[in-house]
Formats: C-alpha cells, sequence, structure tokens
C-alpha cells in the first residue's frame, strides 16, 4: 500500500527529461503498471521523472501517410480519437480492450510499450500494424520497428537513459481486428490476436497477424499469415492458417490456462480476427 | 513537494511527500474521507475520483501528480445541497447495500453518463468493469445509472 | 425503483428506499479506517511468507530505531495475551493454543509475527522491512486429503495425522436404506475454497484511556458485544471497561462474524504506548488473513428406488480447516450434516466429517456457512441419480419433497422444519422459464451441435440462526425502544447489520405498530457502550430474530403508553393506533408524543408504574426457519472456448413474509452473485507449500458487472410460525440457491457427452476439454 520513497520530477521538456533519465531516474507516464508495483514494494526507484507534464509527449496527428502517436496519449485518447478510429480503427480497437474505465484514462501508449506486459493488449496491434517504436535518448531519436522492440517478458531494445517518445502506425486500406480472451480476473489477455488483411482482386494479397499473451513476448505469427496470403480468405483458409498460428510457440501456463488451452485459444480468436478483418477488407 | 489544486470547487496548497498516494491526501491531508480503498492493485475502484473530468482511481497515483488539478470527490458531486443525479437513482434503486464501494460506483457511473446519455445494459456493464461491488450483483447498480442517465434526458 | 410513501400507510411489505442511505451516497459515512483520534499512531504487521516454518530468531533493533517507530512487538511481548478463541465445541476436538503473535513457529502464509508501530503508516510500513526474520523453513501441507495421507506433514507437530475432529451423526436406518436400494449413486464433490472479500477490509482503532482505565475499540465486525466479551478476556481486561464500536462496516458476509488476532493485538498495543493505534487491513492482507470459505472434499452415496424414491444418503466431508481454530471453524461443516436431506423425504442418514489441519489461513463462516456446500451436494446428488434412473431432474424432485401436509417436519437430522410448500417455488420458475419449451429448444439445439444446458435447483437452508442450545454463544437477539419525551422513538438493537438495510426495516415494523412517522424512528446498532447485549447479524437472523425482539419490546412499550394513555384520559377502556391512545367510550384522543411527555414528567403516575417509556426485549427463538425456493438457469457452453453464457437466470425465493422487497430482491441479487462467483469463476489455491496463488485481484476471480445475468427474481410466500412477523430470512439464499443450479446446467448441456459431474468453479478450460472428450473431470 505505501511505496518507498523516492525523489520526483515533473520536466516540461522532453530533453530536461531525457537528461534526468540519462541520469538514472525512471520514467512515470500513467503509472499504472508501475504505481501498484511499488506499492507491492516490488519496485523501488529512487527517482521518478514523471512526463505527464510534457506537452511535446501528448498529441495524436497526421504525418507523411501515418499516424504518430505520443507516448502519454492515454488509452482513453486512442480508443476516442475520431483520427485513430478513421485512420487506424485497429489501434483505437485495441485501445478500448485494455483494463477498465479508469485505466484507459490515466494508461498511457508509451508507457504500456516500454513495460512491455506479456499479457498487455497493444504489442499485438502494433506487430500486426508494423508499427515503429521511436525512442528518444541523450544523443537524439532512433526508431526501431515492433518486431524488434519487443524483446522478452517485461525487456524491451530501450536502453539505458532511453524513453518511447513516440509510436507511428501506417495509414492504408486494411481491414483489421483484435480478438481477446481475457484472463477473468485482471483482464490482461490470455491471448489476444491482431489481424490486419489486404485484399485485392479476391485474394488477401498480405496479412498481419500479431500475438499477445500466449508467450513471455508478443511475435508475429508469419507462417500463419504466409498461409493466408494468396488465398480467397474462405473460412476453410482461415481455419488452416489460424492453426498455424501458435505452432511451436512456448506458451505460457498459469492458473488461468495451461500451455495447451492458450495455444488453443490463439487459433480460435485467430480465426475470429482474420474473419472480422477479411470481413472489414473487402 | 508544494502542491496546488482544485478539489470540488476549493483551492487547496499543501507540502507533501512525493509518495504519497493522491487518495491518502485527499482523505487524510484533506479530509475528505469518503474516497475509499479496497485493494493495492488498481483493480477494485473504491478509490475513483475524478480528475479533469476524467474517472481515476486515486490509489493509482500520488498526489504530486495531481499538481494543478481539477479533483471532484463523492463529496463534492451534489450541489447546492441537491443530490447529483446518479446519487438520487443509486438511492431509489437500491444501487447499494454496505456502501464501501459505492463512492467509486457513483463516480465511474457519472463518467458513464457524462460521456453517454443513452447507455444501453451492456455498455453500463462495460463501464462498470472497473468497480467492484461484493454485495448487491451489480443489478440495483445497472437500473441506477438507467434511471440517472434517463432523468438527465 | 422504490415507492414514495404516505404518513398513514402501513410500511411493512413497501419498496421503500433505505434510510441509511444518504451517508453512503455522499461519502459521509464512517468506517473504521475514517476514524481519526488526536496522536494517532499506525501499525503494520510482518507476517509470514512462508506456510511452515521454525522461528530461529528475531531482530526488531533497525526497526525499533526508524523514524517514527514508537514500538515494536513479538510473540514474546504478548506470549500472556488469551489465544483467539474458538467458540464451538465438538467431543474430543483438538484446539491448538492461537497465539496472537506467533511465538516460535509460524503456521501460514501470512501468520502475523511482528507489530511495527510508528506516527505514520508510511514509517510503519517502512521500519515493518526492517525487521529480519530468520525462519527455517518447513515442508507445509496445504491439500486437507494430502494432509489425512500417512506421512504427511504435520501442521501441528503434537498431532501428526493433522485431524483435529471426527464427528459422526446418524439417523433412521441407514444400512437397511442401502439394502432395499434399487440403484445407489456415489460422486466426490468438492466446494472449493472462496475468499469473502468484503469490500471493506478488516479493520482496527484501540484507544486506552489509561486514567479511566477504559479501552475503546473500534472495529469492522458483525458481532460487537460477542467481541467485547471475547477481546476483554484475552486482554485480561474487565469486560465493563472495554467499549466495542462498529462503526459503519463495509460488508461481512461471516468474515466479520469473528474475533481476530488483530483485534486483542491493537488492544495490547494501544495499552502499552498510550496512544491510539490504528490498523487498516491490506487486501493481500485479508486474502491471506481473514477467514476463507468453504474447503470440503465431500463424498456422497444416495439409495434410491427406481422410481427415484429417495431412501438414504451417506456423506463423508473432509473438511479443511486451516492452521487453527478461529471462532466458529470446526461448527461449519455439521451445519452441512443438519442440511444434507435438502428438503427432500430422506429418513435415513449417515455422516461423518474430519476436520483436516492444513498450512492455511482458517477456514470459518462465508455466506451460507455449511448450507451451500449441502445444498451443492444433494442437488447434484439429485441430478446424478436422475440421470441414473431416466428421469427429468424436475420430477424427481416434485417425488421426493416433503409435502405441505408433513410441517412441522422431523429431518433425519434432528431439524424441525417449520413451514413450507416446496412445489409452489417451484411451479413458479417452470412457469417463468417455460420448461417444456426450453427443453425442445435444448434438443433442437443439440442436434445442430449446440450446447445448451437447463440446470435448477431446488433448496432449502437454515436461516434465523439461531436458538441458543444450538449456537455457541447465545442465538436470541435483543431490542430496546425508548420513546423520547418529544415522542421520537429510538429503537437500539443488538443485531449489527452491515448492509442489510435494518435501519430501514426495523424502523418499517416499530413506525407500523406505534402508528408514527417513518422519520420520528431512529435506528442504532453496534456501540456495546449505547446498545443492550446483543448477538450480532449473521445466519440469517437479522430481522427474524432482531426484528423479533424489535417486536416485542414494541409490544411491551405499547402495553406501557396505553397505561399512561388511559390515565390521561381517565378512562380504562383505551386502545393504541395510529400513534394515538382512544378512549374506546368518548373517543378522546392523547397522541403519542403528549402521553410520552407525560410519562417523563410524572407529575401523576399510573399505579405501579414507573416513569418514561422504554421497553427492552431478549427474545429467544423456539426454532431455526427453513426457507426455500427453486432456481432455473439456462447456459450454453461453447465448445470452441470452453466459455459458459448464461442464457437465463430465474430465482424464486420463499423467504416467508417481506418486510421490504426491494431489499430483498438486493440480498437475493448479491447471494446469487456469490453463488455464481463459485459456481464460476472463484478460487483460493494453494499450492504445496503453502503460498495463495490466487492471493490478489489479479488472479482471484471476481463477479464483475459485465460478468453478471440478469437475475429474473420472483416469490412465493409461506410464512413461518417461528416468530410473530412469519418472516424467515434472505441473506444466504442466492447463495445457496445459485451453485449447484448453475453445475446442474452445464452438466446437462454436457450430459450426452457422457458428463456426469463438474467440480467448481467451471473454469473455461475444464470445460472445454470436457466438451471436446467428454467424460468426467
Amino acid at each position: 500500500m505505501f511505496a518507498q520513497t523516492f525523489d520526483y520530477t515533473a520536466p516540461k521538456t522532453l530533453d530536461e527529461a531525457v537528461k534526468l533519465i540519462g541520469g538514472g531516474a525512471k520514467a512515470l507516464a500513467g503509472g499504472m503498471s508501475l504505481i501498484p508495483m511499488m506499492k507491492l514494494r516490488l519496485a523501488a526507484p529512487e527517482h521518478l521523472v514523471d512526463l505527464g507534464r510534457i506537452k511535446d509527449l501528448n498529441y495524436i496527428r497526421e504525418e507523411g501517410g501515418a499516424l504518430h502517436l505520443g507516448a502519454t496519449a492515454t488509452h482513453y485518447d486512442v480508443e476516442s480519437s475520431a483520427l485513430v478510429r478513421s485512420k487506424c480503427p485497429l489501434l483505437a480497437e485495441t485501445a478500448a480492450a485494455i483494463g477498465d474505465v479508469q485505466v484507459r484514462n490515466m494508461g498511457t501508449l508509451g508507457g504500456s510499450v516500454a513495460h512491455a506486459d506479456p499479457s498487455a493488449d497493444y504489442p499485438a496491434a502494433l506487430q500486426a500494424l508494423e508499427a515503429k517504436i521511436v525512442l528518444r535518448g541523450a544523443n537524439g531519436d532512433r526508431t526501431v520497428s515492433a518486431a524488434d522492440f519487443f524483446v522478452d517478458a517485461f525487456t524491451t531494445s530501450l536502453g539505458e537513459g532511453e524513453i518511447v517518445r513516440e509510436v507511428i502506425v501506417p495509414i492504408d486500406s486494411s481491414g483489421a481486428s483484435y480478438q481477446k480472451a481475457p484472463q477473468p480476473a485482471s483482464g490482461f489477455a490470455m491471448v489476444g490476436i491482431a489481424a490486419r488483411v489486404k485484399k485485392a482482386g479476391g485474394k488477401v494479397t498480405e496479412a498481419r497477424i500479431g500475438v499477445t499473451g500466449l508467450t513471455n513476448s508478443s511475435f508475429r505469427a508469419t507462417a500463419a499469415e504466409k498461409a493466408l496470403e494468396g488465398t480467397g480468405g474462405s473460412p476453410a483458409d482461415i481455419q488452416k492458417a489460424a492453426a498455424l498460428v501458435a505452432q511451436g510457440a512456448d506458451a505460457n501456463s498459469d492458473i488461468h490456462a495451461s500451455a495447451d488451452y492458450r495455444k488453443h485459444l490463439a487459433g480460435v480468436y485467430a480465426g475470429r480476427a482474420l474473419s472480422a478483418a477479411i470481413g472489414r477488407a473487402s | 513537494m508544494k502542491i496546488n489544486l482544485t478539489i470540488n470547487k476549493k483551492r487547496y496548497s499543501h507540502d507533501v511527500e512525493p509518495r504519497l498516494l493522491l487518495v491518502h491526501y485527499l482523505r487524510e491531508t484533506v479530509g475528505l474521507t469518503g474516497t475509499h480503498t479496497g485493494c493495492e492493485t488498481s483493480l477494485c475502484g473504491a478509490c475513483t475520483v475524478e480528475l479533469d473530468g476524467k474517472a481515476v482511481k486515486s490509489c493509482t497515483m500520488f498526489a504530486v501528480q495531481a499538481d494543478g488539478a481539477n479533483v471532484t470527490t463523492i463529496e463534492g458531486i451534489a450541489s447546492d445541497g441537491k443530490l447529483h443525479r446518479v446519487q438520487e437513482a443509486f438511492w431509489n434503486e437500491h444501487g447499494l447495500q454496505c456502501g464501501f464501494c459505492t463512492p467509486g460506483m457513483i463516480m465511474a457511473s457519472k463518467q458513464i453518463i457524462d460521456r453517454n446519455g443513452t447507455p444501453s445494459e451492456a455498455e453500463i456493464r462495460h463501464g462498470l468493469e472497473g468497480n467492484l461491488c461484493r454485495c448487491t450483483g451489480y443489478q440495483h447498480i445497472v437500473n441506477a445509472v438507467k434511471a440517472a442517465a434517463a432523468a438527465g434526458r | 425503483m422504490a415507492t414514495t410513501i404516505t404518513k398513514t400507510e402501513t410500511l411493512v411489505g413497501k419498496r421503500i428506499r433505505r434510510r441509511e442511505d444518504p451517508r453512503l451516497i455522499t461519502g459521509t459515512a464512517t468506517y473504521v479506517e475514517d476514524i481519526q483520534l488526536p496522536g494517532m499512531h499506525y501499525a503494520a504487521i510482518v507476517r509470514s511468507p512462508h506456510g511452515a516454518a521454525k522461528i530461529r530468531s528475531i531482530d526488531t533493533k533497525a526497526a525499533a530505531a526508524a523514524p517514527g517507530v514508537a514500538a515494536v512487538f513479538t510473540g514474546k511481548d504478548t506470549e500472556k495475551v488469551g489465544p483467539v478463541p474458538c467458540g464451538a465445541s465438538l467431543p474430543d476436538l483438538r484446539v491448538p493454543h492461537h497465539y496472537i503473535l506467533a511465538i516460535d513457529r509460524v503456521y501460514f502464509v501470512g501468520h502475523p509475527v511482528a507489530v511495527v508501530v510508528a506516527t505514520d503508516r508510511y514509517l510503519a510500513r517502512d521500519a515493518a522491512d526492517l525487521i529480519e526474520i530468520d525462519y527455517e523453513v518447513l515442508q507445509a501441507v496445504a491439500d486437507p486429503e494430502k494432509a489425512l495421507a500417512p506421512g504427511a506433514p504435520a501442521v501441528h507437530p503434537e498431532w501428526p495425522d493433522n485431524t483435529a475432529f471426527n464427528y459422526h451423526q446418524e439417523g433412521g436406518d441407514i444400512d437397511k436404506a442401502f439394502a432395499e436400494a434399487d440403484v445407489v449413486v456415489k460422486q466426490r464433490i468438492t466446494s472449493q475454497r472462496l475468499v469473502p472479500n468484503a469490500m471493506e477490509t478488516r479493520g482496527v482503532v484501540a484507544e486506552w484511556r489509561g486514567a479511566d482505565r477504559q479501552l475503546n475499540l473500534y472495529t469492522s465486525t458483525q458481532i460487537p458485544h460477542l467481541v467485547r466479551t471475547l477481546v476483554a478476556g484475552m486482554l485480561g481486561l474487565e469486560e465493563n471497561r472495554m467499549r466495542v464500536i462498529a462503526p459503519e462496516v463495509g460488508g461481512g458476509f461471516g468474515s466479520k462474524l469473528n474475533v481476530y488476532a488483530e483485534e486483542a493485538l491493537m488492544g495490547f498495543v494501544s495499552m502499552k504506548i498510550g496512544k491510539p493505534v490504528k490498523w487498516i487491513e491490506s487486501r493481500r492482507e485479508n486474502f491471506l488473513t481473514t477467514i476463507h470459505g468453504r474447503g470440503h472434499v465431500d463424498y456422497y452415496e444416495v439409495a434410491a428406488k427406481k422410481d427415484g424414491t429417495i431412501l438414504g444418503i451417506k456423506l463423508k466431508i473432509i473438511q479443511d480447516l486451516g492452521a487453527y481454530h478461529q471462532l466458529l471453524t470446526p461448527a461449519i461443516p455439521t451445519l452441512s450434516v443438519l442440511m444434507m436431506p435438502g428438503i427432500y423425504r430422506a429418513r435415513n442418514i449417515r455422516a461423518d466429517i474430519v476436520g483436516v489441519f492444513t498450512n492455511c489461513v482458517p477456514t470459518d463462516a462465508y455466506r451460507g456457512a455449511g448450507r451451500p456446500e449441502a445444498t451443492h451436494g444433494i442437488e447434484r446428488m439429485v441430478d446424478i441419480l436422475a440421470d441414473e434412473i431416466g428421469m427429468d431432474p424436475v420430477e424427481i424432485r416434485r417425488k421426493n419433497f416433503v409435502t405441505n401436509e408433513e410441517f412441522p417436519y422431523p429431518t433425519a437430522t434432528g431439524l424441525i422444519y417449520d413451514s413450507g410448500n416446496y412445489a409452489a417455488p417451484l411451479d413458479k420458475a417452470i412457469g417463468i422459464v417455460d420448461y417444456a419449451k426450453v427443453r425442445q429448444e435444448q434438443a433442437e439445439a443439440r442436434k445442430q451441435g449446440r450446447l445448451l444446458g437447463v440446470g435448477l435447483s431446488t433448496y432449502g437452508e437454515i436461516c434465523a440462526m439461531g436458538p441458543s442450545p444450538a449456537t455457541p454463544a447465545g442465538g436470541w437477539e435483543s431490542a430496546t425502544v425508548k420513546i423520547e419525551p418529544s415522542g421520537k422513538v429510538t429503537v437500539m438493537t443488538g443485531s449489527c447489520h452491515h448492509g442489510q438495510g435494518e435501519e430501514t426495516t426495523f424502523a418499517q415494523i416499530a413506525a407500523d405498530e406505534l402508528g408514527v412517522d417513518i422519520d420520528d424512528i431512529l435506528v442504532v446498532r453496534g456501540d456495546t457502550a449505547i446498545v443492550q447485549y446483543g448477538i450480532g447479524t449473521f445466519g440469517s437472523r437479522g430481522t427474524a430474530i432482531g426484528g423479533t425482539a424489535l417486536y416485542f419490546a414494541l409490544q411491551d412499550l405499547k402495553a406501557k403508553v396505553k397505561v399512561f394513555g388511559a390515565m390521561l384520559l381517565e378512562s380504562d377502556d383505551v386502545s393504541f393506533s395510529g400513534g394515538q391512545v382512544i378512549c374506546n367510550k368518548t373517543g378522546k384522543t392523547k397522541a403519542l408524543a403528549e402521553v410520552a411527555g407525560a410519562s417523563y414528567r410524572a407529575m401523576k403516575l399510573p399505579p405501579n408504574t414507573e416513569p418514561g417509556l422504554l421497553a427492552t426485549h431478549f427474545w429467544e427463538p423456539p426454532n431455526f426457519t427453513f426457507p426455500f425456493g427453486a432456481h432455473i438457469v439456462l447456459t450454453e457452453v461453447h465448445k470452441d472456448t470452453g466459455n459458459i453464457t448464461i442464457r437465463r437466470y430465474i430465482a424464486v425465493d420463499d423467504c416467508g413474509n417481506i418486510i421490504n422487497p426491494l431489499i430483498v430482491d438486493g440480498q437475493v441479487h448479491g447471494g446469487v452473485a456469490q453463488g455464481l462467483g463459485q459456481a464460476l469463476w472463484e478460487q483460493a489455491v494453494y499450492d504445496d507449500n503453502g503460498q495463495l496463488i490466487t492471493g490478489e485481484y489479479m488472479d482471484y476471480t471476481m463477479p464483475r458487472a459485465h460478468m453478471m445475468p440478469w437475475i429474473e427474481n420472483d416469490h412465493t410466500i409461506t410464512p413461518t410460525n417461528v416468530n410473530p412477523l412469519g418472516v424467515k430470512g434472505v441473506g444466504e439464499a442466492g447463495t445457496i440457491g445459485c451453485s449447484p443450479a448453475v453445475v446442474n446446467s452445464v452438466v446437462d448441456a454436457l450430459s450426452h457427452l457422457g458428463v456426469r459431474h463438474i467440480d467448481m468453479p467451471l473454469t473455461p478450460e475444464k470445460i472445454w476439454k470436457l466438451a471436446n472428450a467428454g467424460g468426467n473431470n
């Protein structure tokens, strides 16, 4: 219930924040994961840098044919943004599936991404969208693909002193859907599947499938993607592809779902996500 | 650390430790004990307050994060001696039993109808996902939110 | 929605909104955590991280020297405080000495070992981290059946068989019943450990006023007077020097029908440091250290005739007690035995209970306390029997119901059922759901590969706990009614409602009896310095016993009002109604306020009459009450995920007369939510080391708004003659009726696949496996 003591700074500029974080401070965004851990004393940072007052991090805008979402855009911002809903509905749909109203009002895209909870919802969508994650460190920005960013449970390719600055997702004509089997107690994804499909001439020309919850890190189900591409996207095609989503996955197991059941669910939810995505693609 | 904020339309200024949770600040420093804590993991919603118009869990926020903000608690939603329509509806519909979750439940319900004047039963239930009640089975709460929404139309 | 009321109407039976709500909806109610006293200190408790360990040493030096710390205490300091009490008695019961802080050994994760007291909660918590405890970790045992196996680790070394008691009960001739049976069905049925999860955790504020030799203890409890008697005893304090206040209590569900180590510990600490001290349980502590419910492994055998007539029931209960006995721990499974025939004419029973120690937090009363387990068992067994002989679940129930002519009905377990009309709620529920139609739908859906289930339970339960001979601390209840000089009425009840709405229902009763406006009545409870001794609120006893005590106190008071009224009217023929005393000859009246004023001014007194208007009644019930009902649940099982959809939930309950239907509906809804919680989601799971792996809301699945079905609830009314109000009680009915109806429905959905029984909770993975493979789990 009571965190250990720490110093707190709430800089107004990104540069100032990066400097403090470079000096060993821990970034605080919405705090939806970090603060409970601090209260339970599972985390005890000595210095918190609150990113909440940096205006430069809180935006959602269209730029150069892509959507740019600042790190402190809240899940509610993403879920309710007219821009996101029209240009990248998959991301809005995913944001709406996170936690509960209060969590979505406070929790941020950047915070969720940086925390890299293996059961978080966003990573599935970001994998399927082939999103780019822009990191800011002492030496400026660098851009990492979602596939390279999510390394392992609670582990990303964020370097020492770096913070997530923004997420860039493409705007295109694909159909997409996020389907999730929530862990019944916490609402986190036991399995979450984001599917994004492009169709032309009655054929699936491109399929992207992002998977979360199943293993220690989100990933793209490339075998399933390949299996679907070039097909007509019939229910049988979908089923064939969906069955490949969990193939070879080193699935997590806990009291809510064994590895086998998780893998099975991944197939079921992949089927649902793909059907919806294909339906929306045409 | 010095913080200045507005709570229930009144200005407050205090020197607080960074680790002081907003809920403890409200309850112990300001003396507004209507906001409750029911868990440590941000999953019960008893501590729900409004921060700049958004329902948030005040147990998962440090008071320093609310510096400069406009906070509304359960004590601040009635005006001129008249209950807020969500309060009135909870009373009429028997939307509470032990009352412990009620302040948070009312604040979450207020968020629902502030954002959607005609919520369906499913939308109401979805909007209450972050709030636990062990007494009512939620049915009378759903009725209360429906009634409050209707009263606002 | 609540109706508005006019002054002259009678109020009993009306759907009126609650009188306690204004403070609760405005955030101005006072729970324990809201109490602030000058000089308040705060306690943090250091608890065992191990299921079983010896304590080699405890080093408190760094903690004692930490900022803000006033004191640190360990088991050595509190050794002389009396043990946490067990109020239940059974023959040859083994009762471990339950120290308030561990001495040299810990028995479960969460076992309190030390307490740090500081000027601030954050500082107390900081200092708690500085206490170093050297443990020698021992092998724990957390599963009751494993604990009974030869060679299992001994929870208490002095009792290597881990057996706290064996209990045996028989009625009729069970061997003959089984010898005459055409069919015997057997099933192992578990009722998993559950965490009560009142939304307000426990909390205690203790304030020692040394100069007055007075200890004030604010505690979130259902039983303030019993806490006073027992905690005073633990602390060696005279009972009249202790005042227990249960302020607003944020739910209990049985978990606060107890006396906990922390209540005595805070008293001890305050007496030592001479300052008030506050301890508020965290949710994590609540999961680990507040009692759990259920924890049964039951072995059932039912003997029957081919035509479905039940001849006899054998039941063996393995009760997971946890590491200690809390207030009623060993008594809970005996309630299951009492209830084991359900509402069926089963004349022959044999029951055995083995009470087993495990390295877990104790089990005790949780909503229904023993009756949900028994009802779940018999209602499952009736379905299993019906399946075995190819009979419809409705018909087999009708065949075995105790009939209306048989009341009062003596059961094979030694109870006397007061009144009943068991077919009535079943008929009503069947009518609501259109049973024939849903069976037809089910058959058609099955052809298309959809798995629809229809499940019912026709439950009975024991309420109004209970006659004193059947209750450890007295089963009566008390009420005092005062009519103040101005005619305003104060009711002081020994009940201790904590969400049940008795400030409203009791005011309804009093307003009707006295003929006064409900606004003229104040209901007070929960303070031992104000209210006469009482028992408390649990076991669906509030209205049936507390309300009845109030009713009788009101009769006494009315008689006295009439005596004063007669004097004022100078008449020997008066009546009392509509809030006034009326001379039956002249029609002249005296309003209650006038009579009350005269009774206190006492210028003139009637012969042999004391001044004032006050009456106290302690009411001893002659029997329990036995409500009943029928729940029908329609489910769909999704084969691809194992998810279960509740398509409809119909609850028809008969709790006798109803004082306030709005409140009764709320009780049913909440009860059903907890029954569904057990049936589908909740489970306290300990691993082999005694770690509670569902010990947070992250992993313990609580029913939430979006998970709950719409509950269609209705009632039939069969009054009891046990009390003059005709009320039976309804606090636990929803829970008791629910879980078997849900499981019966899901088993029904899968029955054609060979599924005959599924243990709770019906998690999707379990159901997915069964739906795709069949067989038993």
